[in-house]
C-alpha cells in the first residue's frame, strides 16, 4: 500500500540531471569521463545541460519529470494518481524512443521531420547511463501507473515485471527482425522500394531449379529446404528407432543409449563436421583406408549436400531420440494391451494404435529437425563445399567483399520464413490438448514388445549409427593429439600447448597459449550471460504459469518465438539494430550478452514452466493471505522450492552460450572474440589440429560444468527426499524437463 | 495466549463473479456477525470455494461490493486484507519448519524474528503442537498438518479466519475430533470464521448460522435447527437430512397450524404461511413408521422393494401410491423382509410443509 512512485521519479532524475546522457565512446565501464570536462563537456553532459547547448529536443522530458509531482500527495487509489503517472510514464518513454529514433548519427532520420522542422545542424549519438536510466524509470511509473488503475488487482510488482519484460522482447527480438524486414525494402539509395525486396527475393540465387536439369547448383533457398526435409527425415526415423529400442526392447545397453541425449547440448555445432573431415575427407583415415584396399581415387564427395546430410544427421538424431522417447512411453500400455486382448497382432497393434498415437510427436520431433536444420551453420560452413545454404549465405552477404545489407536481410526473411512455418505448424498441429497425450505420464502396464522384424530392422540401423557416433567423438577426443591427423598419426601435445600453453615469466603466470584469450573470453561473457538469461526466462515463466493478464497468450507466443528465429538471422539483424543510435552495441560485449539472452530464453522459459506447474498455487496464495505481496512470495516461497529448476537453467544457459556460432559469428569484434568463432577461423585455415584439441577443451569444460551441477542436485534431491517425501516430485521432474534444443 | 482478536462482520452485497461465460456467483448477498462461525453449504460446483476466495481477496467480484469489518474491501487485493485462509491442502510451506511457517506472516509483516517465533510457539501451543515448531511439516500426521495450518492462520489475529473443507483431507475417525476443536477454538476466541463444506452433517455440528448454496445462489440461510425444520425448498429438505416428498392436501387453516391429507390420513403441522390447496410435505426418512399390513389398518399401504441392514438400522425402500420412499427404521429386532406388504405413518415431528 504504501509503495510510492517516489523512488522511480528520483531515478528518472538521476538519469535526466546528473548521468552523462549519451553512450561514451570508451564504454560502458570506462569512468575517465569524471575527470574529462564532465559536466559541461557535450559528450558526456547530462540532459538537463544538454538543453541549453544544442539539444534542444530534450526539453519536452522535463513534462514527465515534473507532472508527477501533481499527485505526490494523493493516494492510490485516486484516479487521479493513475492517470498522471500513466500519461507521464507513457509520454516519457514514447518522446525518449522518438526522439531516438528520429535524430540520429546524422542529423534527421527521417526526410519528412527534415521537411517539416528544416534540416538539422547537430546530431546525437546512442542512449547512454542517463537516457537508460531515464527511459527505466518512465517504464516503472508506466506500470506503476497502470496498477494503480486497477490492472493486475493492483499489483505493482506483477505488472511491473510484465512492463519490464516485454520492453525487453520488444527491443531485442522485435525490433531486430522489425530492422530487417524493413532493410529488405531499401534501395542502394537509401529510399524504400517494394522493388528492391521482389528483385531480391525472386532471383535464381535463391529459387533456382537449374540443378535438376543441368550441373549448375539450385537456388540457395531450395538448397536449404531439400537438406531440412533430408535431415529431418533422417533424424527422426532413427530417433523414433532409437526410442523404440530404448523402450520397447531388451536390448543390453538401452541405458547408456540415453547418454546420447546429453551429446548435442555439449557439442559446438561444427564439431561433427570437422570429426567427419578427419574420417571421410579427402585425406580421412576411412577414406584412404578404402581407397587403398579397392585401389581407386579418394573422392571429394564430403564437400557438399551428403557430408552435410551426413553431419546434421549425426548432430540431431538425439534431439530426435530425446522428443521420441517421452513420445513412445506416453503411448499408454493399457491400450496397447487392450488391442492385443481384442486378438490383434504385434504389427497389427503397432500400426493401428501405437503409431497413430504417436504421430503428433513424431511430427514434432520432424519439424524440429527441420528447423535445426534450416537454422544449422556451423556443418554447412565446415563442409559446405559448393552447396549453398541460407544460413551460410546470409553470413558471406554481410562479412564477404560485397558487404550487401539488403541481399542478406532478404536472405534472412527467406529462411525466418521457412522457420517460422514449421514453428506455426508445430503450434498449430499440437495446440495444448495433444501434448497432455503426447508427454503424458504412462499408465501401469508393460509396453507391447515389438514385431520381430521391426525390433531386427531397429537393431541393425540403430546399433551401428551409435557406433559410428562414439567413433566420431573418439576422434574428436584423440585427433588433438595427432600431429597430423592422416599424414602423420604420432602422438603430440603440440596443439594443446599452441592452444593453451602455460608459461612462467619473471615469476608471474603468463598464458601463452593463442586459444586463451577468446576461451576467457567465452567463459566470462557464457557466466554474465547465464544468470540474467536464467532469471528473465524464470521470471517470464512464473508470470505466465502464476498471473492472469488479457494478451497472455500473445506475450507467450512473443517470448518463445525467438526460438524459431535462426542464430544467423539473428546475427544480422543485432547489426542492423544496433549498430546506430538510439541503441549502439555493436562492438561490445554486451551486444554477445544481450544475444545470448534473447537466444536462450525460451529454454529457461519452458524449464521453469514445467517445473511451476508442479508447485501447487495454494502455497502461492496462502502466502498472499498472509499479507506477504507476490514479490515476497516469489523470493520466499517460489524460488526455494524451484532451486533445482533454477541451477539447470544456469547451465543449460552458460553451456548454450558457449556452443553458440551462428549469432556470435557476427557480433565478434576483436576485443571480444569467441571460442567458437576463433575457432571456424582455424578450421578455414586448415588448422585442424589445434581446431579439434579446442573443441575437446570446450567439450570437457562444459560436460564437467553439466556432470557437477547435476551431482549437486542429484545430492540436493536425495537429501531432500528423504526428509520431505511429499515434496519430491517436485523437484524432480527439474533436471530433465529443460529442454535441450540444440542450436546452430 | 495473548491473541487481540478484533473480530470482523462480513457483507456480500449483490456480488457477482464470471469466468468468462461462466457464473460462478450470481448475485448473492449475505451478512455474517462478529465472532460467528458460518457455513457455506452446497454440492459440488456451486460456488462456495469461489464465496470464500472472494471473501480472501484471491479473487476479485465481476459487480457488487464486499465489506469486512464494515470496510469497503471489494478492490483490495488479498496481501492488504485482514483475513487468514486455511487451504484444503494446508498449502504448508515444504522448504520451512513448521515453527517457521507459523512465523511467516508475522515476519513478512515486518515484525522482528525473535518477537515472530515467539508469537508462533504461543500459536502452536494454542493448537496444541508446542513443541513441535523445528519439524518440517512432511514430519507430521495430516492431523497435525492441518493444525499447524490452523495455527499459521490465527497469529495473524485476523478478522475473519476462513476454512475451505478443512476436514476433507483427513480420515473419518479423525475428522469429529478436529472438527469439535475448531469449533471450541473458534468459540473460546470469539474469532468471526467462514467454514466451507458440502458435509451437511459437518455443517449442522459446527455452526452457528449455515448459508446454503445451490448453482451460484443461495438457497435458504439461518441456523442448523431452522434449516433442519423448516427447509424453505424440497432441495434444502432433502440436502439437510434426507427427505422424502409426497404430495398432500391443505384441507384447513389457521394462523399457526394447517390441516392437511396425504392419502386417506390427516395431519396438523406448523403453517408456516402456507394456503390451501395442493402442497409438498417433505418427509425425514425415520419417521416414517412401518408395521406389517395385518396389524394396521389405517395407514398408507405400501410393499417393501429392498431392505438394507446397517448394524444399527435397517434401510427400507417402499413401493407406495405416494411414489418410492425411503425409510430408516432403528427397530432392528422388527425386521421386515423385502417383498412384504407394509402399512405406513407418518410422525409430524419429522414432516415440514414446502412452498410450491
Ligand atoms: N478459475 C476458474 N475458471 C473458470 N471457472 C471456474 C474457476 N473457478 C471456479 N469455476 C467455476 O465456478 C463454479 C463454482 O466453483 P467453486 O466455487 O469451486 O465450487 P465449489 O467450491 O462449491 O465446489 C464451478 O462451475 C466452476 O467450474
Ligand atoms: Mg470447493
Amino acid at each position: 500500500m504504501r509503495t510510492s512512485f517516489f523512488p522511480w521519479l528520483i531515478m528518472g532524475w538521476i538519469g535526466f540531471a546528473i548521468l552523462p546522457w549519451y553512450a561514451l565512446e570508451d564504454g560502458f565501464w570506462a569512468f575517465e569521463w569524471l575527470i574529462d570536462g564532465y559536466p559541461f563537456d557535450s559528450d558526456y553532459a547530462p540532459a538537463l545541460l544538454q538543453i541549453f547547448q544544442d539539444k534542444e529536443w530534450l526539453l519536452p522530458l522535463l513534462f514527465p519529470l515534473l507532472f508527477p509531482l501533481c499527485v505526490f500527495n494523493r493516494v492510490k487509489s485516486d484516479p487521479k494518481y493513475a492517470s498522471t503517472l500513466v500519461i507521464s510514464g507513457g509520454f516519457g518513454l514514447a518522446y525518449i524512443l522518438g526522439q531516438g529514433f528520429s535524430v540520429g548519427i546524422s542529423g534527421w532520420e527521417f526526410s519528412t521531420l527534415e521537411s517539416l522542422f528544416g534540416p538539422l545542424e547537430t546530431r546525437q549519438f546512442g542512449m547512454g547511463y542517463g537516457a537508460l536510466l531515464t527511459s527505466g524509470a518512465f517504464l516503472i511509473l508506466l506500470t506503476t501507473g497502470l496498477a494503480a488503475a486497477g490492472n493486475l488487482r493492483g499489483d505493482v510488482f506483477v505488472t511491473s515485471a510484465i512492463g519490464i519484460v516485454v520492453a525487453l522482447v520488444a527491443t531485442f527480438v522485435f525490433l531486430p527482425v522489425g530492422k530487417i524486414l524493413v532493410s529488405a525494402f531499401i534501395n542502394d539509395e537509401g529510399l524504400y522500394a517494394l522493388s528492391t525486396f521482389t528483385n531480391n527475393f525472386f532471383t535464381k540465387k535463391i529459387w533456382g531449379i537449374d540443378c535438376l536439369s543441368t550441373s549448375v547448383s539450385c537456388g540457395v533457398g531450395l538448397n536449404s529446404f531439400f537438406l531440412a526435409i533430408l535431415t529431418a527425415t533422417s533424424t527422426t526415423l532413427l530417433g523414433l528407432g532409437f526410442a523404440l529400442v530404448a523402450t520397447r526392447t531388451d536390448f543390453r545397453w538401452k541405458k547408456s543409449l540415453r547418454v546420447l541425449t546429453i551429446l548435442p547440448i555439449i557439442t559446438p555445432p561444427f564439431v561433427i563436421g570437422l570429426a567427419l573431415i578427419l574420417l571421410l575427407g579427402r585425406s580421412g583415415t576411412i577414406t584412404q583406408f578404402v581407397a587403398d584396399l579397392l585401389n581407386i581415387e579418394a573422392g571429394r564427395w564430403l564437400y557438399g549436400l551428403p557430408g552435410i546430410w551426413l553431419a546434421q544427421t549425426l548432430s540431431f538424431t538425439p534431439i530426435a531420440f530425446l522428443v521420441l522417447i517421452g513420445v513412445v512411453e506416453g503411448v499408454s500400455p493399457s491400450m496397447e494391451e487392450a488391442s492385443q486382448t481384442l486378438g490383434a497382432s504385434r504389427w497389427h497393434t503397432f500400426k493401428q494404435v501405437s503409431l497413430p498415437l504417436m504421430r503428433p510427436g513424431i511430427a514434432n520431433a520432424f519439424l524440429i529437425g527441420f528447423i535445426e536444420s534450416m537454422a544449422d551453420f556451423g556443418n554447412p560452413m565446415v563442409l559446405g563445399g559448393n552447396y549453398d545454404v541460407l544460413s551460410t549465405e546470409i553470413f558471406f552477404a554481410i562479412v564477404g567483399a560485397q558487404n550487401d545489407q539488403s541481399m542478406a536481410a532478404v536472405l534472412a526473411i527467406t529462411l525466418l520464413m521457412f522457420t517460422l512455418s514449421a514453428f506455426f505448424a508445430q503450434r498449430i498441429w499440437l495446440g495444448k490438448k495433444s501434448y497432455t497425450t503426447v508427454a503424458g505420464k504412462a499408465d501401469s502396464g508393460i509396453h507391447a514388445g515389438m514385431n520381430p522384424l521391426l525390433r531386427r530392422i531397429c537393431m541393425c540401423v540403430t546399433i551401428p549409427w551409435a557406433l559410428f557416433t562414439i567413433v566420431i567423438y573418439g576422434t574428436v577426443l584423440f585427433g588433438g593429439f595427432v600431429v597430423n591427423w592422416g599424414r602423420n598419426n604420432s602422438f603430440t601435445l603440440q596443439h594443446y600447448a599452441e592452444g593453451f600453453g602455460i608459461g612462467w615469466s619473471e615469476g608471474n603466470l603468463v598464458w601463452e597459449g593463442a586459444a586463451w584469450d577468446s576461451f576467457w573470453t567465452t567463459i566470462t561473457i557464457s557466466a554474465i550471460a547465464a544468470p540474467l538469461t536464467a532469471a528473465l526466462g524464470l521470471l517470464t515463466a512464473y508470470l505466465l504459469v502464476r498471473q492472469k493478464f488479457g494478451g497472455k497468450n500473445i506475450f507467450e507466443f512473443g517470448t518463445m518465438l525467438s526460438f524459431a528465429i535462426p542464430g544467423t538471422v539473428i546475427g544480422v539483424s543485432y547489426i542492423l539494430a544496433f549498430n546506430v543510435p538510439p541503441f549502439e552495441l555493436t562492438g561490445t560485449a554486451a551486444i554477445l550478452v544481450l544475444c545470448f539472452m534473447f537466444r536462450n530464453m525460451p529454454v529457461g522459459v519452458r524449464g521453469g514452466i514445467a517445473a511451476m506447474s508442479q508447485l501447487d498455487k495454494s502455497l502461492d496464495e496462502a502466502s498472499l493471505t498472509l499479507g506477504a505481496n507476490s514479490f515476497t512470495t516469489l523470493r520466499k516461497v517460489i524460488l526455494p522450492l524451484l532451486r533445482p529448476a533454477i541451477v539447470a537453467a544456469l547451465v543449460y544457459s552458460f553451456v548454450r552460450a558457449i556452443t553458440s556460432v551462428s549469432a556470435v559469428i557476427f557480433l565478434v569484434s576483436a576485443d571480444h572474440n569467441m571460442a567458437t568463432s576463433y575457432i571456424i577461423g582455424l578450421v578455414e585455415n586448415g588448422e585442424y589440429g589445434i581446431a579439434i584439441a579446442y573443441s575437446s577443451v570446450l567439450i570437457f569444460v562444459m560436460l564437467s560444468a553439466i556432470l557437477i551441477v547435476q551431482k549437486v542436485i542429484g545430492e540436493r534431491k536425495l537429501r531432500r527426499t528423504n526428509r520431505l517425501t511429499s515434496q519430491s516430485d517436485t523437484t524432480k521432474s527439474s533436471t530433465n524437463s529443460a529442454p535441450m534444443e540444440k542450436q546452430a | 495466549m495473548s491473541l487481540q482478536l478484533q473480530a470482523g462482520s462480513v457483507t456480500f452485497e449483490n456480488v457477482t463473479k464470471n469466468y468468462g461465460a461462466v457464473t460462478a456467483i450470481d448475485d448473492v448477498s449475505f451478512s455474517i456477525e462478529p465472532g460467528h462461525l458460518v457455513t457455506l453449504l452446497g454440492p459440488s460446483g456451486c460456488g462456495k470455494t469461489t464465496t470464500l476466495r472472494m471473501i480472501a481477496g484471491l479473487e476479485h467480484a465481476s459487480s457488487g461490493r464486499i465489506l469486512i469489518g464494515g470496510k469497503d474491501v471489494t478492490s483490495l487485493p488479498a496481501t492488504d486484507r485482514d483475513v487468514s485462509m486455511v487451504f484444503q491442502s494446508y498449502a504448508l510451506f515444504p522448504h520451512m519448519t513448521v515453527g517457521e511457517n507459523v512465523a511467516y506472516g508475522l515476519s513478512v509483516s515486518g515484525l522482528k524474528t525473535s518477537e515472530a517465533t515467539e508469537r508462533a510457539e504461543e500459536g502452536l501451543a494454542l493448537v496444541g503442537l508446542a513443541g513441535y515448531a523445528s519439524r518440517l511439516p512432511s514430519e507430521l500426521s495430516g492431523g497435525q498438518q492441518q493444525r499447524v495450518a490452523v495455527a499459521r492462520a490465527l497469529v495473524l489475529e485476523p478478522e475473519v479466519l476462513l476454512l475451505d473443507e478443512p476436514l476433507s483431507n483427513l480420515d473419518a475417525k479423525l475428522r469429529r475430533k478436529v472438527r469439535e476443536e475448531i469449533r471450541d477454538l473458534q468459540q473460546n476466541l470469539g474469532l468471526t470464521a467462514v467454514y466451507v463444506t458440502h458435509d451437511q452433517e459437518e455443517a449442522l455440528a459446527v455452526s452457528d448460522r449455515i448459508i446454503v448454496m445451490n448453482r451460484s445462489v443461495i438457497a435458504q440461510e439461518g441456523t442448523p435447527r431452522e434449516l433442519y425444520e423448516a427447509p424453505a425448498s424440497a432441495f434444502i429438505a432433502d440436502f439437510i437430512g434426507d427427505a422424502n416428498l409426497v404430495t398432500g392436501e391443505v384441507i384447513n387453516i389457521t394462523q399457526e397450524t394447517a390441516k392437511i391429507r396425504i392419502e386417506n390420513v390427516e395431519y396438523d403441522l406448523p403453517s408456516r404461511g402456507m394456503g390451501n390447496g395442493t402442497t409438498q410435505i417433505a418427509v425425514r426418512p425415520d419417521s416414517i413408521l412401518l408395521e406389517p399390513a395385518s396389524t394396521n389398518q389405517i395407514g398408507i399401504k405400501g410393499n417393501i422393494t429392498h431392505s438394507t441392514y446397517l448394524g444399527n438400522q435397517i434401510h427400507y425402500s417402499v413401493d407406495s401410491p405416494l411414489g418410492e420412499l425411503f425409510v430408516v427404521d432403528y427397530r432392528i429386532e422388527n425386521a421386515i423382509k423385502a417383498g412384504s406388504d407394509i402399512s405406513m405413518t407418518f410422525a409430524t415431528r419429522g414432516m415440514a410443509l414446502i412452498a410450491p
